[in-house]
């Protein structure tokens, strides 16, 4: 009871900044428009229409989405370093909730405000002339904050143990544009060098950003842009259960950390 | 005598801390120390920068693990009852700890909330204490806008809205002006009238200090004294003499050679001390060698006290330490 308190007070907070926060809402946009929009229409003239008979600018379009929610999702960390720079965070490790909890509503109130990033890039699906259901965005809800909840357990663990805002957002940069840019967003996974075949699959985030395109533009086995591990092309669900193994080992690490450090 | 703690029994003793130590590394920040606080009272906690102050209070509140010993708050144990101990203490922390990009009423209720206030009394009592600290009218104005003053009043009214048994106040005046500083010190000494609040305090200010019942100070993690500040004063037993002298040195070789006592000199002013000053005065003035330029005679103030037993001044941390608050503060306001 006091841990679900715990963590609904922290998660509150979260949602309060962010929608205080207009320039980061704004921010949180202007990337992933100019890598749509820039990229995307500079590229499809070379590219044209992949196999499957989709778009460059379409096949995008879901890695945008997901990528924006990883963007998203790396702010879990720098809010916890945020606060611990300007003094808050001690405000909170005094207050009669455990630990645990702080981690956990840092990591959903971030998850909360990543999924609704993606949520917002979804607006230019019409001029990109892909059609979402309603049914397909309540689907890439779970998805997109998945992804962003594991994402986000990486960020708590790092900023429990890397103190100074300056180390932090270093190693974040350093984390952040290899794994958007060897997810799949950009470009497919047929006839990679071997070198970045293997980088893409060691990529945990490939398996939060793959199922959010297979939801949004299908998911049959023989599209290009399908994950294929040892011969076996992944489905949705079992790219969703890497993903999820691999928040649940963050989660507990990062709640670990969290927990014991002074 | 022993002490039962069992958290239902009303304990003699609101704190309790016991051999405590605590470690980093090599560095022996608190070196074994042991003392009682009854309820209500007023504690003062002083010692120079790098003395075991911050560190003990960082125990005493659980943000950081004692070596070894142990210290009871409130009848709970700090290692082992932790959100025990948080529900009965309320802070006020050297460094700002509030949510700038919120205002002051959400840091209130964010505070109420997590410590478990009554949503059928929270936003009674966030009103009354907005009010006492005279914010009201300012509660839904972004913290970032607020003076340092106006700051430290929110963090004093966000310490007491859960009404914690004790309140640490960790240079809760630091860096304000008189006025402000008086201010504070109305509410936290009202608020101990009404509710019998403990209050465990460190500060720079020897005026505060007196303040308190009773004073520990403490040097490289050890505790040197514990006593009312009256009785401290008065361990000291000896009077204040300041003089100028057109020549400090003879001067000082003089005092050394007639008095038997020692001799400090600040600038161009010798500090001694001596019993029965007020008929000392006279016959100094009449058998001293050396030209006399000014003289004043002191009683013995906390600060004194201070001095002999740290070997500093504690006006002298002070200015550091304002400097460190506001090179900070800029700091922060230029990286954002």
């Amino acid at each position: 009871m006091n841990n679900l308190r715990g963590i609904y007070t922290i998660w509150f907070r979260e949602i309060l900044r962010f929608r205080y926060d207009k320039a980061r809402m704004f921010t949180s946009l202007v990337f992933p428009v100019l890598f749509l929009f820039v990229f995307g229409t500079g590229l499809r003239g070379s590219i044209g229409i992949l196999g499957g008979g989709i778009d460059f600018i379409q096949f995008m379009f879901p890695g945008i989405i997901g990528m924006s929610v990883l963007v998203g999702s790396f702010m879990t960390g720098v809010s916890v370093v945020w606060d611990r720079e300007f003094g808050f965070l001690k405000e909170v490790l005094v207050a009669p909730i455990s630990r645990v909890s702080v981690a956990l509503g840092k990591t959903f109130g971030s998850a909360t405000v990543a999924t609704i990033q993606g949520l917002i890039i979804m607006i230019f699906a019409p001029v990109v002339d892909v059609s979402l259901s309603p049914l397909t965005i309540l689907s890439l809800l779970p998805l997109m904050f998945l992804l962003a909840a594991s994402m986000g357990s990486l960020g708590i663990l790092l900023a429990s143990r890397i103190k100074s805002m300056e180390a932090f957002q270093a190693v974040m940069q350093m984390l952040m544009f290899p794994m958007a840019f060897l997810s799949g967003v950009f470009f497919i996974m047929e006839g990679l060098p071997s070198w970045m075949n293997v980088l893409v699959k060691l990529n945990p985030a490939t398996y939060g950003i793959t199922p959010i395109r297979q939801v949004v533009l299908g998911s049959s086995p023989e599209l290009p842009y399908n994950i294929t591990l040892f011969g076996h092309v992944m489905s949705i669900w079992e790219n969703v259960g890497v993903m999820a193994a691999f928040g649940i080992v963050m989660t507990i690490l990062a709640m670990w950390s969290f927990g014991s450090q002074e | 005598m022993r002490v039962c703690y069992t958290g239902i029994d009303m304990p003699d003793y609101i704190i309790h801390v016991e051999n405590l130590v605590k470690k980093f590394g090599e560095l022996v920040a608190v070196d074994d120390i042991s003392f009682d606080i009854p309820p209500g009272e007023i504690f003062g906690f002083l010692g120079p920068n790098g003395a075991g102050k911050t560190t003990t209070i960082n125990i005493l509140c659980t943000l950081l693990k004692p070596t070894s010993g142990r210290a009871i708050v409130n009848g709970f144990d700090v290692s082992r009852q932790q959100n025990q101990v948080r529900q009965s203490i309320g802070l006020v922390f050297q460094d700002p700890s509030l949510d700038e990009r919120l205002s002051a009423l959400q840091n209130l209720r964010f505070h109420a909330m997590v410590y478990d206030v009554a949503s059928s009394v929270r936003e009674q009592r966030i009103e009354h204490i907005l009010r006492m600290v005279e914010l009201w009218d300012k509660r839904n104005n972004i913290v970032q806008t607020f003076s340092g003053g106006m700051k430290r009043r929110l963090e004093l009214a966000r310490g007491l809205l859960h009404y914690p048994k004790i309140l640490f106040l960790d240079e809760p005046t630091l860096g304000l002006d008189p006025q402000t500083r008086n201010h504070i010190w109305e509410y936290v000494l009202e608020l101990r009238k009404r509710e019998g609040t403990t209050i465990f305090l460190t500060t720079h200010y020897m005026e505060e200090a007196e303040k308190a019942n009773r004073v520990a100070i403490v040097d490289h993690g050890q505790l040197v004294a514990i006593d009312s500040p009256r009785k401290l004063k008065h361990r000291m037993g000896k009077d204040i003499i300041s003089v100028k002298t057109d020549n400090n040195n003879k001067a000082t070789e003089e005092i050394k050679l007639r008095y038997k006592t020692e001799v400090r000199q600040d600038e161009d002013q010798l500090t001694f001390a001596v019993a029965n000053g007020d008929e000392f005065l006279p016959t100094f003035i009449k058998e001293f060698g050396t030209k006399i330029i000014s003289i004043s005679l002191r009683r013995p103030t906390l600060e004194d006290v201070f001095l002999k037993l740290t070997g500093r001044e504690i006006r002298e941390e002070e200015n550091i330490d304002v400097f460190k608050a506001l090179t900070r503060q800029h700091g922060r306001r230029m990286r954002r």
